[in-house]
């Protein structure tokens, strides 16, 4: 039994000064606002919110189900990866064996579909933004940051195309991939490749291009799956997550989510 | 901040020197203005460096030096082994690649469709490559005649080894659109 008087002595121990600064139920409004800003989580988050901001018509909350779809995707994702092994011999079977055998391997498709689900709704987001105008000053640069978050999420949903290691897989990241060959004066066949050079060696070759260093050789293959998988359960999970946080945080910063005209 | 912790220091110490005059002391180990800037230069530039040269080793960490790939260059027997006006398929399977004898000389001809990288088929009746995915025909040499193929199949580089055999090399490759095949590695004269 957790009475009154019991709680509020547990409000009063050190333990829980320590972690509630301030302490005790906020009452007035600003302790309620320090609530937030005391908090690293929280603080992201505007500490009021206006009331049109929940209004569905007008946002669609499609940034804040991107969030929340990125969330599930990653708890998803962890679970995969205690059954999935990158390498050419095990992926495909390890994928076959997370959707018939493993206990509840509907987490497989729960990560594929939310994948989709997230290109989705980030692309809705940015239509959404785009057509309140809410880019528009002092939101432009959160818009840039936007952009960027629109790029990673397409590098994460390319990268994990990739490891089910089926033909549509690997067929696809070989013509994605190609395309790094034209990469301006850093791949082989692009433009400006042969200035690199020093009389007739060129440094700048099908093996030591852009291309290369990303799918870690010349053809697709074992090193190819291992980086798209590096990359897509720690490298860019870990920078989207910076550039979320820079996101939420500037929503706050440049005057809390727009208003409707 | 330094100000601050002066005026403290000066108030509660009154007989310690203030910090100021700490420079002009002619003690050697002391810190002067100038050497303080010279070591933040020397601070801040080996720190750079460092930094530097760990993006540097960064950058190379992704350019392996050894590559566990599929071999590109393979010996391909003698040119005797192949008949004058045949398209030679024992090499098809494993690596990839048709060689082709004429009167002339050999070349080794990708199997990789230019359209859409299917592998195209060799009908001897018809003396033609043709693609099973969507009907792409090209020409014993390599040109490309009928179906949505838009340019010649590619060739590789053929040489011969000191020993006589033909050693073919998957990484260089010619390609007729660009002028490529008048390169002498393009086509081994026999």
């Amino acid at each position: 039994m957790l009475d009154k008087f019991r709680l509020d002595k547990f409000r009063g121990t050190q333990l829980y000064k320590s972690i509630f600064r301030g302490g005790g139920v906020p009452k007035s409004r600003r302790q309620r606002m320090m609530v937030v800003l005391n908090s690293v989580f929280l603080h992201l988050h505007p500490v009021r919110l206006p009331k049109h901001a929940v209004k569905l018509k007008f946002t669609w909350c499609m940034g804040g189900l991107s969030f929340f779809i990125f969330l599930i995707l990653t708890i998803s994702g962890i679970l995969l990866m205690f059954y999935y092994r990158p390498t050419i011999e095990y992926a495909y079977t390890d994928i076959i064996d997370l959707a018939e055998q493993v206990p509840f391997g509907i987490m497989r498709e729960v990560h594929r579909w939310g994948a989709h689900a997230m290109v989705i709704t980030v692309w809705l987001h940015m239509f959404r933004v785009f057509m309140t105008g809410s880019y528009k000053p002092p939101r432009e640069f959160n818009w840039a940051i936007g952009v960027i978050l629109l790029l990673l999420t397409l590098l994460l949903s390319f990268t994990g195309y990739l490891l089910p290691w089926d033909q549509l897989a690997i067929w696809a990241i070989t013509v994605g991939s190609n395309m790094a060959r034209a990469t301006p004066f850093l791949g082989h066949e692009g433009p400006g490749a042969g200035l690199l050079a020093i009389g007739d060696i060129n440094f700048i070759t099908m093996g030591s291009d852009v291309r290369f260093a990303l799918i870690g050789g010349r053809f697709m293959g074992e090193a190819a799956l291992l980086r798209f998988y590096v990359l897509h359960c720690i490298g860019l999970p870990f920078i989207i997550m910076i550039f979320m946080a820079v996101h939420f945080w500037r929503i706050r910063k440049d005057g809390g989510i727009s208003t409707p005209v | 901040m330094a100000e601050t912790i002066s005026k403290e220091s000066a108030t509660k110490d009154p007989g310690r020197r203030p910090p100021a005059a700490l420079g002009k002391a002619d003690s050697s180990d002391q810190i002067t203005r100038r050497s303080f800037f010279s070591w933040l230069s020397i601070g801040w530039l080996a720190f750079v460096a460092a930094t530097g040269g760990f993006f540097t080793m960064m950058l190379r960490f992704f350019f392996p030096n050894v590559l566990f790939e599929p071999v590109q260059t393979f010996r391909a027997g003698y040119p005797d082994d192949y008949t004058v006006g045949e398209v030679d398929l024992r090499w098809k399977n494993k690596y990839g690649v048709w060689i082709v004898r004429n009167d002339a000389g050999i070349y080794a001809l990708s199997t990789t469709c230019t359209h859409l990288g299917c592998t195209p088929n060799w009908l001897s009746s018809e003396q033609k490559f043709k693609c099973p995915c969507h009907g792409s025909g090209f020409f014993k040499t390599g040109i490309n005649f009928e179906g949505p193929a838009p340019r010649p199949l590619e060739r590789f580089k053929i040489v011969l080894a000191d020993n006589g055999q033909i050693i073919v090399d998957k990484t260089r490759k010619f390609q007729q659109e660009k002028g490529q095949w008048n390169d002498p590695e393009a086509f081994l004269k026999v």
